[in-house]
Parts: C-alpha cells; structure tokens; sequence
C-alpha cells in the first residue's frame, strides 16, 4: 500500500508518530487469557486462550502460563473472537473535531471491537480510491482494524456511480450512501446490478426522502405531543419495500443498515423466506430506547432513524432472537457538543455506541449474567431495556449478531481471507475479547475514549463492560483501560 | 465555561407556589388544574390593578425579567414586557434581528452570557419546540414559555382560559371570584383550523381539558397532528357546519401560512369554504356562543371580516387579559409569598390591598 499522509499523528507529536513504527506483537510476543468461558460459533466452552505472535497457539482447560506470557485474567468472563462494527463513522477526513481514525478505534477496542467497517461519508466522502486509502493507512497503527465502506455513487448525491470496482480492488466489501438512501429507483437498480458483478453488497440507508424531510424524532404519539415534527415508519418501510424488489429484480445483495421499525423487519422476513440475498442490521439504541426519551426535547436522544416506538423496540429484539436481524452494528455518532447544543431542529443526528454497545445488546435481548434479582430497585437498568420476549437469547446468539454473522457481511471472515470473527482455536488470528457479563458500571462521558461525548447512556448503569481485548495478539485494552 | 445567576437569600419567605412547576412555565402540562385555578385567581387581583388610574404594583421591584424572542412577535412581547413593568421588573428586550444569534451565536451561549448578567427570568419565543426546555436546563433563572414552535404557548391558553370564565361569570351577573372554575364543567368547545401546527392549540387543549371541557377538534385530515393518542378530546370532525350549534365557544386557528402550510390544503380559498367562519356559519352558533381566536387574524381565511367584529366574538378581551394573566405568571414565579400563607392570598408589594386604589 503506497504511503498515506498521517496527519494527526503530526498533530500529535512525534511520540505518537513512534508507535507506529513499533511492532505491537512484538512488545506482546505471548499472551494467556485465563479462566474464562470461550464463546465463538463452535459453542461454549471453559478454556484458556494462549497467543503466540498474533496467533492463538493453544486453547483448552488449566493450561500451563507460558513463560514470559502477560496473562489476562478472565474469571467469571466471557472470551469471545473480537467484535465487528459493520457501522462506525470514524469522521477522518473532514470530522477530526468529532472523531478521528485513532480516537475511535481507541472506543472500539474498549468497547470489544476487533474491526470496525468505516462509513463513507466523510468530507470528502469515500468516493474514489485517493480517500479509501487514506482512511485505510490512517487505520494501519489503530487499536483494531479499520476498513472502510465506499459510496454507492458519487459525493453519495444518488445520481452517478461511483468507481466501485476501483474501490473493490483495495478490499471494499460494503458501499452505501449512508446518511441518506439512494433516492432513485434507477439508480439504485444500475448500482446493484453492477455491484453482482463485482461480489460485493450494497448496504442501504432507508429513508424516503420526501416523506422523511423535516422530520426530527419519530412521528407519532410523542413527536405529536411534543410538537416536533415526525419522520413516519413508513419513510423506512418504504425504501426497504423497494429494495427488496429491486434485489429480487437484479440479484443484488443488499444489507439494510440499522433497520427501526417492525414493518422493517417483517418486509425482511418475508424477503429471506423468499431466499431473497439480503441481510439486515440494527442498532443497540433501537433495541433498547424509544421515542419517549425525547420528551424532554434532550437532543443527544435525536438519531437517524429516530428512536421508536415500544412496539417497534419488542419487533426488533424479536427479529434478533428469530435470525431476521443478521447483525447488531453500532451507528457510532460522534458529534462535537456545539452540534448538538441547538435545539432539537437545528441539532445534528447520531450517538455514541461502540463502548456501550456490548452492554446494551446484551441487556436488550436479556443475555446479560446479572446476579441480582429481576427488579432490584436500585434504578440500574433503564426502563426499556428489560426485554421480556427475547430473553430465550443466549450470549452466543447475541455475539454471534456483533461478532461472526457481521465479520462475513463486512467480507472480513477467515474464510473469506480475514482475520474475523473467530473461531477460537490453534492457528486462528488472535483477536479476541473478554466481557464481565455481570459488571455494572456508570456510564461517564468525560470517561469515554471517543472524541465526542454524545452518549445517551450519560450517567445511567449498564450491566456488561469488556474487560480485555486482544487484537492481533496485542492487548490493547486491559482492566477496561485502552493500553496506546 | 458555564455561567449561573445566584439566587438572592429569602428568609422567611417559601418559594412561589405555582403547582407542580420548580419556577418555569414550560407546558400546560407543568400546572395541572390547580395550577391553571391558582393563576387565573391571581389574575383577578391584576385586572383590578389595571383599572386604576396608575396600573403599577411595586412586587418584582429590583427583579429582571429578559423578554428573549428568536422568533418575530410583537403582541405576545408587548404584553409580557408590559406585564413585567406594571409589577416594577426591570426589562431587557432581546430581538433577535438586533441580536448575536444573528451572527452565529449558538443559543446557549447567548442565553449563558445574558444569564451571567444576573437576570431573574426569561420570557422565550422560539421557532424550534423544545428550546424553552432547553434554556431552563441551563441558567438557574426562571424560564416562561412565550411559544415554541408547534409545541406550547402556556399563557395564550390561560388568558384564554381566563377570558371564558371572565364573560361566562359577567353573563351570570356575580363577581367572577364567586363563580369559580365551575362554568368549565362540560363547557362545549370546538378547536377549528390548523391544529397540527399550532402551539395554541397543544396549549389550549390541555388546559380546557384540565378545567372539565368538552373539547371537538375540526380540521382537515392535513391539518391534525399524526397522532392524538392521550389528547383529552372528545371527537374530532371534518364537518363544522354540523359542530357549530353544538358548542359554547368556537376557537378559530390561525391557518399558519408563513411556516408553509398553506400547502397543506389546496388553497386558501378552499379552506375558507370548508373550515372559516363566515357569515353564513356564525348564524350557525347557539346565542351566545363565544367565537375566539389567538391573533393576529387572517379576516376573510379563517374568519370573516364581520365575523371578527361580532359582538360575540371576544378577541381584543383576549388580549387585554393578557396583560393580566403574564404579570400573575410573572409573579407567580418571581414573586414572594408570605411564608405559611394559604393558596391565593398574595403579597403584592408595599401600597397593595384589595380594595387599594
């Protein structure tokens, strides 16, 4: 890969400029994550993990500590292959005020997360291969690995394709337009016909634009009340419509990006009964928070698609439990505090997710391990999230959404050429991490790694914090504290 | 970097008393009807003092009240800074065409940096629901909802509110602190026009509801929020003609063309024909029927011109009520109630008494 200017580690100074330079496995040659359960796609499993090199060396129960190992303690924890962001907007280039390459890999890996797939539209967008492999090299030294999705057309304006195939020769797996939907129904046709050719997927931002404009939180009981104006299920509902259709007249794959709405979700049902190539992903937020949050006009509750209703919350955690839902991808946010200190009209969409993702998931579909009983009264869990019907979840089925099932979506697998998604075994790239299913902990925003501090978990209790994570046999985050 | 106003010391004295609100006025919602009752009493006492040849009590004396207006309004800010001065508050008028919002500005920082001058209230309009809420999350001062957007606008449904129960109590030829809140009980009310985008309406509603009416919104399918679910209404129409003998007061919307909704029925003319109150449909209401409406009037869209100067049409008592009710809400707020004082026996300041003046 030719040399890419790294600008912020000029910014940063020359110390920060080093560590690239440094070898991580080489600080790290052998690794042991001890006493915990290993989950991967295999099952479940009491093992320890030894990494040698950047590869898992020896898995099974009482292994001897290698000498020399750093031995990660995993009593009581879960280890799991790393996680795998199908959604992150990293905001470099052109965002470095919100979020930078290395600011949110730094959140990704605190929050388990081995990859994360990047989304296009930066200033500029990723259009063309000069910014993919911009983004790409400034992914080289991060704390996971970042790849990055292109646009479906250029400057994602959904009039002229973009060079996909020159996009597709660095590794570019996913295109999307995200932030908006490919309005045209001819263009999104083109697009993926030409995308069938190439083997690679479209993901689709569904929004029709014309039912959709103006809208600021869902329209409904809430946002009549409150008297902001709606953007209805069926803006969603009706560009997945279409897109299943033009799947089914094209033979395009097509990945729905974080699905909201229950006619969402039963639109993809019917379409995958069908046998129909597409896949579907939603956001921890949807599975857990509704539109009621924004009564207090609070605009860290204001994300694109909006918060819905409770009925949309039970369809979501149900599609998940069902094998509707193929993945739980973050549509990590970040803003600078001066865009979201507007009102809610003027103030801009999107939260924080990558460090809280694991413990919202978990808690949505009722997989956490809380050892207290149901109904404390000590206020820790938010009303919302005590799931109810999706409980029958069990944390392989709820990591399998945030680590292998996406890993193959982002064509990051093992068997695709990757080094994600597990499974954990000899030979296998050690990228791993290790949840504490039972910790609870207060979410602080002055305390996250992200740039931004627009997390609409500030100051509320989540059960579930990764404790470690390992990528490519580094530890890079340990006790919950990001070691670079 | 945060500013906050400090509070001054009041010993002895309890913190205004206006039912289930700290010291904001941000919903109807935030009052209940004790709190709508509680402000209507107190605003008897301020008609009183606007018939006097001075209308001018010394209760806010060495209090600042800043009337801050992000949105253009002359009446509603008139009446609040007039409100302000005859309780001897001193007033800064913060118009956002003179303004720092105008050169990029955010919001909060304005509202910080006005706050940091020590400043006991803001009197807020703005074009964006939710922003009064906003600015109550940060100063300390108290914050009075002057409308926001679609969402509110507390003290038009409360002047309104008081002028139902000042008319209904004239007609009935007893003082009106004798009638009480009871002439509401199943008080028949129609809320006509465009109630999807109006705060006036989202106000009014709560606040007729809490004090017993029967409320019929009529309005085109365009013209209704998306949703009413939890709105205290009794039914819904599409046909005025047929709700107009039906009810005791007729409260006409103003069709708010200048935030583009005249697109949301085919034209004015069309909408005047289903949904104004012409000649012909005011001989429709019973005798004595009350026909109101927020201002400013749109004569000949949604109420005609000899309509509007209808002995029964009550609009320009609305505005002078208005006066009154935001120096109770004003005081109600800001003022100081004697410690262990029952529910309506007000201070008013040195120089004040029923019967003063």
């Amino acid at each position: 890969m030719p040399p890419v200017p790294w600008i912020w580690a000029r910014a940063s100074g020359p110390a920060m400029a080093d560590r690239r330079r440094t070898p991580a496995v080489a600080r790290h040659a052998t690794v042991m994550v001890r006493g915990g359960t290993v989950v991967d796609e295999t099952g479940e499993r009491r093992a320890d993990v030894v990494i040698t090199d950047g590869v898992v060396t020896a898995v099974g129960p009482g292994l001897e500590v290698p000498t020399g190992a750093t031995v990660l303690d995993a009593v009581d924890c879960l280890v799991a292959p790393g996680l795998v962001d199908l959604h992150t907007h990293l905001r470099q280039p052109g965002g470095e005020e919100a979020e930078t390459v290395e600011t949110a890999s730094r959140a990704a890996a605190r929050g388990g997360y081995t990859a994360v797939v990047g989304m296009p539209n930066t200033n500029p967008p990723i259009d063309n291969a000069a910014v993919a492999l911009e983004v790409l090299g400034l992914g080289e030294p991060a704390l996971c690995r970042v790849a990055v999705a292109g646009a479906i057309t250029v400057g994602r304006a959904g009039e002229c394709l973009a060079p996909m195939g020159e996009l597709a020769a660095l590794g570019v797996r996913l295109f999307t337009d995200d932030g908006t939907g490919v309005q045209d129904s001819g263009v999104m046709r083109r697009a993926l016909e030409y995308a069938r050719g190439l083997g690679v997927t479209l993901g689709q931002h569904c929004e029709d634009g014309d039912l959709a404009a103006g809208g600021h939180m869902h329209e409904g009981a809430w946002s009549s009340r409150l008297g902001v104006p709606g953007v209805p299920a069926a803006a969603e509902e009706l560009m997945v419509a279409r897109d299943i259709m033009l799947a089914r007249l094209t033979g395009g794959r097509v990945h729905f990006l974080h699905l909201s709405t229950a006619g969402s979700l039963a639109l993809v049902a019917t379409a995958k009964a069908e046998g129909l190539p597409v896949t579907a992903e939603v956001a921890p937020h949807h599975l857990a928070l509704t539109d009621a949050e924004l009564a207090g006009y609070d605009t860290v509750f204001k994300v694109n698609p909006p918060l819905r209703t409770e009925t949309d919350v039970a369809a979501l955690r149900a599609g998940c439990a069902a094998g509707t839902v193929d993945a739980v991808a973050t549509d990590h946010a970040p803003h600078p505090s001066q865009a979201k200190d507007g009102p809610l009209d003027t103030a801009a969409p999107g939260m924080l997710g990558l460090e809280t993702a694991v413990a919202v998931t978990l808690q949505a579909l009722g997989a956490e391990r809380d050892g207290m009983a149901e109904g404390d009264g000590n206020g820790a869990v938010p009303p919302t999230t005590r799931p109810g019907a999706a409980a029958s979840m069990t944390v392989g089925d709820v990591l399998a959404l945030m680590s292998w099932r996406p890993a193959r979506i982002a064509g990051l697998s093992v068997e695709q050429g990757g080094d994600q998604g597990g499974p954990i075994a000899v030979g296998m790239p050690g990228n791993l991490c290790v949840i504490d299913p039972a910790e609870r902990w207060e979410v602080d925003p002055d305390r996250l790694a992200s740039r931004s501090r627009n997390t609409p978990w500030a100051g509320r209790t989540l059960i579930g914090r990764v404790r470690h994570t390992v990528y490519r046999g580094e530890p890079v985050v340990v006790g919950t504290e990001a070691q670079r | 970097m945060s500013f906050r106003t400090p509070r001054p010391e009041t010993h002895g004295i309890k913190a205004p008393a206006v039912a289930g609100s700290g010291r904001n006025l941000l919903s109807i919602a935030d009052l209940g009807a004790e709190g709508i009752e509680e402000v209507l009493r107190v605003t008897d006492a301020f008609v009183e003092v606007a018939r006097r040849p001075i209308p001018k009590v010394p209760a806010l004396r060495g209090r600042t009240v800043v009337t801050l207006f992000a949105e253009e309004s002359t009446r509603t800010r008139f009446s609040f800074e007039t409100a302000a001065k005859r309780l001897s508050a001193d007033v800064l008028s913060f118009a956002v065409a003179s303004s720092s919002l105008k050169k990029g500005e955010s919001l909060r920082d304005t509202v910080e940096t006005v706050a940091a001058m020590g400043v006991d209230a803001f009197v807020v309009r703005h074009p964006s629901a939710g922003a009064p809420a906003q600015v109550a999350r940060w100063v300390d001062a108290s914050v009075i909802n002057a409308g926001d957007g679609w969402h509110e606008h507390p003290t038009q449904a409360l002047l309104d509110c008081y002028t139902i129960r000042q008319v209904l109590a004239e007609r009935s030829g007893r003082p009106v602190a004798d009638v009480g809140m009871k002439n509401f009980g199943g008080l028949r009310v129609a809320i006509v026009g465009d109630v999807a985008h109006s705060r006036v309406a989202r106000s009014g509603v709560l606040a007729l509801a809490a004090l017993g009416a029967e409320i019929t919104l009529v309005a085109p399918g365009s013209l209704l929020p998306p949703s009413l679910e939890g709105w205290p209404v009794s039914a819904v129409s599409h046909d005025l003609d047929s709700v107009l003998p039906t009810v005791d007061v007729c409260y006409l919307l103003r069709l708010q063309t200048e935030r583009g909704a005249g697109s949301f029925v085919p034209s004015l003319r069309e909408y005047t024909a289903g949904y104004g109150l012409t000649v012909r449909r005011a001989g429709l209401l019973a005798e004595g029927a009350l026909v109101m409406h927020p201002g400013p009037m749109n004569r000949g869209v949604e109420i005609a011109d000899e309509v509007a100067d209808l002995p029964r049409s009550v609009v320009l008592r609305q505005v002078a009520n208005g006066v009154a009710v935001r120096m109770a809400v004003l005081f109600l707020l800001l003022g100081q109630v004697v410690d262990g004082d029952a529910a309506g026996a007000v201070d008013l300041g040195p120089g004040f008494g029923a019967g003063d003046g």
